[in-house]
């Protein structure tokens, strides 16, 4: 019941039917306003990652008990506006009016009172029954801001509760809000907009036959005035009149302003906000005179030099952080796995035995190699982000992702594929445009991630040298940035500058990244846990049935006429697609031995290790990209990547064989 | 003097003031090709008609008169570049010279459509800033929807993008150039017209400005800031 996965939109609509009288709360909001930590206080620390039917938008879901009621919590993804120009928006858009939530839980900063009420009024234009929670209200007040709460709540309609979520004050009261809201149902206030546009709504909604769209008919008339493609497309299949009569008042409108209709709207919006703001909120302490803490650390993060000293300290320290942990935690957990049963591949005996020995070797990989590096790496990388500094990273790399058509957002893709390449795919979507995020996934694949860099450090660094290993990196890095450059030029589509608002530095909130952390690795956990289960299995009965022999001979005229590596590395390849630093654990079964030097050369060991790096994403990744952008252009990067890592092979076979 | 001579001293004044603050007499012989006796004679003569302050030995700067006179021959210049290298695929070192020697017989309506068919570009070819025009408009769908005609009146204003202020320099948007989407997406982040903007820094190398707007700060691609002019209050160069 709690936690359930939310695979079925379904499951949201008719909740009321079949007995269940449980109510659904949406908590919505602008990034960075505190939202995950409402989130947390409201529901405790039980929550699931589920997934939007037909779109892949993480978000997380939970259950308020207050008070015997039993409420589900939605955590909407942090957007600015709800103009449906990202897939995020379009999903919260969606959610609101189609699901019906309860109760829309609005959540804005205090100290950023006008840009947030921009979203608020947004919101209360698709008249779902509403609750304003002003939050960080300490922080506002240490800007000397204060807010008379009774007043805005008068000035919207609804009840508005003044919070500070990371402490957990007004919680109590949020909830008390909730439980109430749910029956009372209360419907904010329709803040009227200047005259003119006035006159065109109403003149819209005359003509506008009753039940156009799904949407509030008010709704449904501005977004004709602004023009919004969904909305005309819709109206235009009842009446076609209607848009056309829209088109003629956004003319109107453009007439008297000198600007489109949609910018005219989201003006007023803000004219609005300003006088609202006006209204409730007081600033006492010539605060901007001081320069704040925030400043301060931007003086040093942004600095034009030391800047980029701090960066490549972090980057750096996240990657030798993780590795220097993981392989801590790893050598624990083996010492203690092992105590419990052998980890000795099994290739004789019965069907039982291989079976089993196959599914706990699988078992053991899995939680050996992959968790002790992902938990450390999500950990850090986490706090990075809540402190604000992955922010100020992205705007100090902006100008360097230009020459690969990115911008400084997809840093944050980048950073997340050296832990797992599948949440990295999916972070993709921060990323505005539909070509830079393709493009940003695409680079992504082509991250060493955790596994990749298992691979390279178990192979290269420790029976080559470490140099090698740091060759083999320095080669992808810049593998990246040409790949890049070129599949910038080529891709149709076009690229977006990147707006992106700078939070204040905080310091981190740490069950908020405990539980984040915890999120992230756990998605991750039921994503490798079967493949290495069902794959160890695999390989083991393969091997004991003999079917190894006759993939190995197909694979011989690429692993060994191209490459030059042993025969028995084809099955190897295979089994690394379902996880590649399984191709350790095969490499170590098939051939009795743990020391790989007493079976390939340095030459070998090293293109073995690079094929492994680039050639196709793990399944699970292939799997990722088909759901963000289709079966077509997830198989061209597997094709195009199997391909450019077989040719890199060969030439770095025979060009090593000469040096080496 | 002839217009066409006075509009390239003008123009030159410009940049060596923007290099250097004050454009010496060597300077502008250097950057014209000229002997600086002709350079003396020709300042006092931009100085009668109002259009330089010149203090013999020291050097010239632009009055207001002279510096919008400039500015909007350099706009000029610098739409014909694009026109001249993106439409009619002139080779690019010709592209300078063309420009400059046509920059001086080009009508206001001219230019105006010009900057239409071009989609009212932001930077010419070499990659410097092209001004807005000096049309008391809002925003530039009113003139590439043709909606109605470009309106007359010049602005009372001078303007200058949020990435010309230097780091603290406060200013109120007054023009966001562009087609409706890039505006829609400034507006939408509460970068209206009319709205107190300030930039806190520059990233080096043309990398995104911050800017504080409504109480929280935002960085913006310097492409896009490129975009969103605004009037400052005056402040003497020095």
């Amino acid at each position: 019941m709690n936690g359930r996965h939310g695979h079925d939109g379904s499951g949201f609509r008719h909740r009321h039917q079949g007995g269940k009288d449980e109510y659904v709360v949406a908590l919505a909001g602008n990034a960075n306003v505190g939202k995950s930590a409402t989130f947390n206080q409201l529901t405790g620390v039980d929550q699931e990652i589920g997934n939007w039917p037909g779109k892949t938008v993480e978000r997380a879901e939970g259950l308020l008990q207050h008070r015997g009621q039993r409420i589900r919590v939605i955590d909407l993804p942090g957007i600015y506006s709800i103009t449906a120009l990202s897939t995020e928006e379009q999903v919260s858009r969606e959610f609101i009016a189609h699901d019906h939530p309860d109760v829309v839980v609005n959540i804005v900063d205090a100290s950023a009172l006008e840009r947030n009420l921009f979203f608020t009024l947004q919101l209360t234009e698709l008249e779902s029954p509403m609750i304003l929670s002003v939050n960080q209200m300490d922080l506002a007040a240490q800007k000397g801001i204060s807010i008379d709460t009774r007043k805005l709540s008068a000035l919207l309609g609804i009840p508005v509760i003044p919070t500070i979520a990371i402490q957990g004050k007004g919680i109590a009261e949020l909830s008390d809000a909730i439980v109430s809201a749910v029956q009372n149902r209360p419907k904010p206030h329709t803040i009227p907009y200047g005259k003119e546009v006035e006159d065109c709504i109403r003149k819209i909604l005359q003509l506008m036959p009753a039940g156009t769209g799904d949407y509030p008919p008010r709704w449904t008339a501005i977004k004709l005035l602004e023009g919004d493609p969904d909305t005309v497309w819709e109206v235009k299949k009842q009446a076609p009149e209607v848009v056309a009569a829209a088109q003629a008042c956004a003319l109107e409108l453009e007439k008297i302003h000198g600007e489109p209709a949609g910018t005219v709207l989201s003006g007023e919006r803000y004219h609005a906000a300003e006088r609202i703001v006006s209204e409730v909120l007081e600033i006492k302490t010539p605060g901007d005179q001081e320069i704040s803490l925030t400043e301060r650390i931007d003086r040093l993060a942004l600095h034009p030099v030391l800047g980029y000293v701090l960066l490549v300290l972090t980057l750096g320290g996240l990657l030798v952080w993780t590795f220097m942990i993981g392989a801590w935690i790893s050598e624990i957990l083996t010492a203690y796995l092992s105590s419990i049963a052998p980890v000795e591949p099994l290739i004789r005996g019965s069907a039982h035995d291989i079976l089993f020995n196959g599914a706990w070797t699988g078992f053991v990989a899995a939680i050996t190699l992959i968790i002790p590096y992902v938990i450390p790496f999500y950990l850090f990388l986490t706090l990075i982000e809540n402190s604000g500094f992955l922010t100020r990273f992205s705007l100090m790399l902006d100008r360097g992702m230009h020459i690969m058509g990115l911008h400084g957002k997809a840093i944050i893709p980048l950073v997340l594929g050296f832990g797992c390449t599948v949440p990295a795919c999916l972070s993709c979507r921060i990323i505005e445009s539909p070509k830079q995020k393709f493009l940003a996934a695409f680079l992504v694949t082509l991250v060493p991630c955790s596994a990749r860099t298992i691979v390279i450090l178990g192979i290269v660094a420790a029976f080559v040298n470490i140099w090698w290993a740091l060759a083999l990196y320095l080669f992808d890095f810049t593998l990246i940035v040409i790949l890049g450059r070129i599949a910038f030029r080529v891709l149709p589509g076009e690229s977006v500058g990147m707006i992106m608002e700078m939070p204040d530095y905080h310091v981190p909130h740490l069950p908020s990244v405990l539980g984040q952390t915890w999120q992230r690795t756990k998605s991750l956990i039921w994503i490798v846990l079967p493949a290495y289960i069902v794959g160890s299995i695999a390989i083991t009965a393969a091997y004991a049935v003999g079917f190894l022999e006759p993939i190995n001979a197909a694979l011989a005229p690429v692993t060994v006429l191209l490459l030059g590596l042993p025969m028995m590395t084809g099955v190897v390849f295979v089994f690394g697609i379902i996880r590649k630093e399984m191709t350790i654990l095969a490499l170590a079964a098939l051939f009795g031995t743990t020391v790989f030097s007493t079976i390939m050369t340095p030459v070998q060991l090293v293109v073995f290790a690079l094929v492994i790096l680039l050639y196709m994403p793990c399944i699970s990744a292939v799997l990722a990209l088909a759901k963000e952008f289709g079966w077509r252009r997830a198989l061209s990067v597997t094709v195009f990547e199997t391909a450019l890592a077989i040719a890199t092979g060969a030439v770095a076979f025979r060009a090593l064989s000469l040096v080496m | 003097m002839a217009s066409e001579q006075l509009e390239e001293y003008l123009e030159s004044i410009l940049d060596i003031e923007e290099k250097d603050g004050v454009a010496k007499t060597s300077a502008i012989a250097k950057c014209l090709k000229v002997a600086p006796a002709s350079v003396t004679e020709a300042l006092q003569t931009l100085a009668d008609k109002g259009f330089v302050h010149y203090e013999p030995y020291k050097g010239a700067y632009l009055t207001d008169q002279g510096r919008e006179m400039a500015r909007k021959v350099k706009r000029r210049h610098r739409l014909l570049e694009v026109f001249l290298s993106d439409v009619l695929h002139i080779n690019g070192e010709n592209v300078h010279d063309e420009a400059c020697r046509m920059e001086h017989t080009l009508s206001d309506e001219t230019e105006c459509a010009l900057c239409k068919m071009l989609n009212a570009p932001a930077r010419c070819p070499h990659g410097s800033l092209i001004e807005a025009c000096d049309r008391d408009v809002e925003s530039c769908s009113a003139c590439l929807k043709d909606t109605k005609p470009p309106s007359a009146c010049t602005r009372d204003e001078p303007l200058m993008p949020v990435t010309a202020l230097r780091p603290g320099q406060k200013g109120t948007i007054a023009f966001i150039r562009g087609d409706s989407s890039v505006v829609q997406r400034l507006t939408d982040l509460g970068l209206t017209l009319k709205t107190d903007i300030q930039l806190v820094r520059k990233a080096p190398l043309l990398g995104p400005v911050e800017i504080a707007v409504r109480k929280t700060r935002l960085a913006i691609d310097h492409a896009i800031a490129d975009h969103i002019f605004v009037t400052a209050p005056v402040e003497k160069a020095g």
